[in-house]
């Protein structure tokens, strides 16, 4: 009798522990985002904002259905126009850059780098996929680190006006010490682009390091400013970016004119921009992340990255 | 002894399997097994944006005063179309005046009023830099042919006014009236509202067109949202595209003797399958008055009116 009992008691304890750890995995697994939002079909993410206030949607993983939004543009026949300057030791990165983007960068889509370089030798031979078309164009070099920076706004917008106007439906400006390392496709595009700056997505507005000099053109005022932007990737439709560069560079004129220089450069005057013409997309750190080898919790997927370099070595000056 | 350890572990067991059931019923993650309607997330409210990054327009998504600061610098005209046959000129008065209270205000409107009974337009006293035009229709005997006709007065419409007119069109359903602020959060590529009845439902429910013979036909294993066809909106060039497609649509289905099962909302609902909208509004801003307010709705903004079908419709 005893020994009924006990098996009795041990099947109860067995079953009570198997359906205990069952629940257990079942909640886990609907829960934890990955999981949860592939089962449900659910798409949202809860621990970052997906959209801004005036709007805007601020593209992460996890709030767009990649297959939704591939087929909307293949329907639509675009072309995007990308623009890359690589002057003197920066070239070495062109290879990596391109390499990447062959893999990841609108794969499916038609695309045309425009590649700026005082050194049309050094560009690397790097087979370009189907409807991927590379021009060079060469530029005389440059003394100044800030001063290559800056004059990028002045050639965009010649660009744009002279040669893309008929070409392109969409243009966006990448830095090229930088590498794709996931998708970076047709969820990116919209009419005007910004993208967050990796190091102060997660920061105080009165961190940003935002131009506070009233002399010049870019300053904006304490309390004031919504996001700050990185001046390594941005982008959108001819037009818009078009009067993004334009205005950055009449903008860097007056400056120069009265010898001041912002702080960070264009991409000071970029942010006095996107604070007065609102971006119509926001692409999260995921499209312009710190380095390749770190990662965040917000950041799921680094989809391009600012690759370790020796400033001291490959900038013409300090 | 024995037979009370026996039942002892019988009622161990029968508490146990009740207790589970209850956790399982009052833990939201069970419901998650359920797989809630796309529109909603696990906690029941609206998700910010569609899956093609659309977003969804709802109270607590967007500053009203930044974003009216961004389009008072344009200068925006926004052409809004009304519908208001036989009986339904008694809605106008209502309509028109919870407009000039909740609707753009402050920025440039001109109503278009299609109706066959001009002399039943109300007087109202519309705001600064608002307008109003009466557009003479012929009338007609069944409610579902004023329905399908508006998609064809409105591409005439734009065709031969709008382009040169307005940056923005809302075509709004007139049995319905204002109740909150509905501004320029609203204003987009190409607009379509969720319907109030149907975002909690999943899309097999969804009263799609089904018989494959019609133009508006959607299959069950497609669809993303319901949309409401009292409220369609966009750039002037979309809207456009919109009515006319539809319009041609329609008048196949005519050809072919079919009509859809929620006339042009139908076909509406088909077009927005294949040319997503860039932004939904929420059902805040085509609500129902006979539906009871529920917590994910947090203000109703615009709302179709209590009416008694028979009294209205010149057939049933």
């Amino acid at each position: 009798m005893t020994m009924r009992l006990r098996h009795i008691f041990h099947f109860f304890l067995l079953g009570m522990f198997v359906g205990l750890s069952l629940s257990g995995l079942i909640y886990w697994v609907i829960t934890s985002i990955w999981f949860g939002n592939h089962l449900t079909g659910n798409l949202g993410r809860t621990d970052v904002a997906s959209v801004t206030p005036w709007l805007a949607p601020i593209v992460w993983e996890g709030t767009f259905d990649s297959t939704v939004i591939d087929s909307i543009y293949k329907q639509q026949n675009i072309t995007v126009a990308t623009t890359v300057f690589a002057l003197g030791k920066y070239t070495r990165f062109l290879r990596d850059f391109l390499e990447s983007a062959e893999e990841h960068y609108f794969v499916g889509f038609r695309v045309h780098y425009y590649l700026f370089t005082d050194q049309p030798d050094e560009v690397p031979n790097v087979k370009l996929g189907q409807e991927r078309y590379l021009t060079v164009k060469k530029l005389p070099s440059m003394n100044r680190w800030q001063d290559i920076s800056m004059s990028r706004m002045e050639i965009l917008e010649k660009l744009i006006k002279n040669e893309l106007a008929s070409e392109a439906d969409y243009i966006f400006c990448l830095d090229v010490d930088t590498k794709f390392i996931g998708r970076w496709s047709v969820e990116s595009l919209g009419r005007l682009v910004g993208v967050i700056h990796p190091w102060f997505f997660n920061a105080p507005r009165f961190i940003f390091t935002y131009e506070r000099r009233p002399e010049s053109q870019a300053y904006i005022p304490a309390g004031e400013g919504d996001y700050y932007f990185t001046g390594a990737a941005f982008g959108g439709s001819l037009k818009d970016v078009h009067h993004l560069t334009k205005t950055c560079q009449e903008q860097m004129n007056i400056d120069i004119a009265n010898s001041i220089e912002a702080i960070w450069h264009e991409e000071s005057h970029l942010n006095k921009y996107f604070l007065y013409n609102k971006p119509s997309k926001l692409l999260s750190p995921e499209y312009l992340w710190r380095d390749i080898s770190m990662s965040s919790g917000y950041v799921k997927i680094i989809r391009f990255s600012h690759v370790a370099k020796n400033n001291a070595e490959v900038r013409p000056n300090l | 002894m024995k037979v009370n350890l026996y039942l002892f572990f019988r009622a161990l067991t029968g508490l146990s399997l009740i207790g589970l059931v209850y956790l399982g019923l009052t833990f939201h993650w069970i419901k998650l097994l359920y797989r809630p309607p796309n529109v909603l997330d696990s906690q029941g409210n609206f998700l910010p944006m569609a899956p093609w990054s659309a977003p969804i327009v709802r109270e607590g998504s967007f500053d009203p005063k930044l974003i009216d600061e961004i389009y008072k610098k344009k200068n925006i005209t926004i052409a809004t179309t009304v519908f208001a046959l036989g009986k339904y000129t008694q809605f106008l008065k209502d309509f028109l005046e919870s407009a000039e209270q909740n609707y753009f205000v402050g920025f440039r409107v001109h109503y278009y009023v299609f109706t066959d009974l001009p002399e039943k337009i109300p007087a109202v006293k519309l705001g600064e830099d608002h307008h109003l035009t009466v557009l003479k229709v012929a009338s007609s005997n069944r409610w579902q042919e004023i329905s399908l006709r508006r998609m064809e007065r409105m591409e005439e419409l734009i065709e031969s006014r709008l382009l040169n007119e307005a940056d923005y069109v809302f075509s709004l359903d007139v049995d319905s009236k204002f109740y909150g602020r509905w501004g320029v959060e609203s204003l987009g590529s190409l607009v379509g509202a969720i319907h109030p009845w149907y975002y909690k439902t999943h899309k097999e429910w969804f009263p799609y067109e089904r018989r494959p013979e019609s133009q508006a036909y959607i299959s069950y294993s497609e669809g993303d949202y319901y949309y409401g066809g009292a409220v369609i909106g966009g750039l002037v060039k979309n809207v456009y595209q919109l009515a006319k497609t539809c319009r041609e649509q329609l008048d196949i289905d005519a050809a072919n003797s079919i009509e859809a099962a929620w006339q042009e909302e139908s076909h509406l609902n088909k077009y927005f399958l294949y040319n997503k909208p860039s932004k939904l509004l929420s059902p805040e801003y085509l609500w129902d008055d006979r539906k009871p307010k529920t917590p994910e709705i947090k203000i109703i903004r615009f709302s179709q009116v209590y009416k008694n079908y028979h009294e209205i419709r010149p057939n049933p």
